[in-house]
């Protein structure tokens, strides 16, 4: 799995690519840690566009994400879940506590307010 | 109308690398009753959640073997994920949403209910100390052809 990340507005945009899995998990969190860390920002969208499989290990990278955001007061959406991303996130319950936007502007937009 | 029976073992090692393989050769090896990609996709992740579930729990990510034993039945895939790990103490307590023994590797704990969600049936079998075996059933949809 890639991540690639730029940012907007100090919002700290993270674009996977690939697979989430047990594996790559680890990755994530030690990449979008060291950034949020390195640019002391702490607003965050997930970019979904390009991930071809995820599972539950994922989920769990998403929600430890989530709680270092909240920790420091910032706010986590996502952007571009195709159709089996939404059933894992809905399954696991994480759209009550995650938002989830139609595209980058209107996630900017709701988080610049 | 021909019948499809066919079915394969795989065991590797309980390494977090090969959970990608893993998914791929049962992908492989379920195409040939041309799932839908909605079915594959649940099949992909169910057999995921239970393979993980055997490095990181029943061996503690150490050195272990898994073994998935896949069998097809005109359109029904049968996927059996064994372990010889440590075993399940309480595995009802194990099947709740949201728990998990290792919170601080930030698991979610939605293995199990991701599997029941994404199959038709789950039977998890399991003894201390001995390991544990986990049996997932999918019926795949079929188109009548008239």
């Amino acid at each position: 799995m890639k991540i690639s990340f730029e940012t907007v507005n100090n919002i700290l945009i993270c674009k996977l690519d690939g697979e989430i899995d047990h594996h790559t998990a680890k990755k994530l969190k030690d990449e979008v840690d060291k950034t949020i860390d390195t640019f002391f920002i702490r607003n965050l969208i997930f970019d979904f566009k390009k991930v071809t499989f995820m599972d539950s290990s994922g989920i769990g990278a998403i929600i430890g994400r989530y709680n270092k955001i909240k920790d420091m007061g910032g706010v986590l959406g996502v952007i571009n879940c195709n159709k089996y991303v939404e059933k894992i996130f809905s399954v696991s319950g994480l759209f009550s506590i995650i938002k989830k936007f139609n595209s980058l502007d209107e996630a900017v937009r709701e988080f610049n307010q | 109308m021909s019948i499809i029976k066919n079915c394969m073992k795989l065991e590797f090692l309980s390494k977090s690398e090969n959970e990608s393989f893993a998914r791929v050769a049962v992908s492989s090896f379920v195409s040939q009753v041309d799932p839908t990609i909605e079915e594959l996709v649940e099949i992909k992740t169910a057999l995921s959640e239970a393979v993980t579930n055997s490095i990181i729990h029943a061996y503690n990510n150490e050195e272990g073997i898994v073994c998935i034993e896949c069998s097809i039945e005109n359109n029904i895939i049968e996927i059996i994920i064994k372990d010889k790990g440590k075993g399940i103490e309480d595995i009802h307590k194990a099947m709740e949403p949201l728990y998990t023994s290792k919170p601080e590797e930030e698991r979610s704990g939605m293995g199990f209910t991701v599997m029941e969600t994404f199959v038709d049936e789950m039977k998890v079998e399991s003894e201390l100390g001995k390991g544990t075996k986990v049996t997932l059933k999918k019926v795949i949809a079929k188109t009548i052809e008239q």
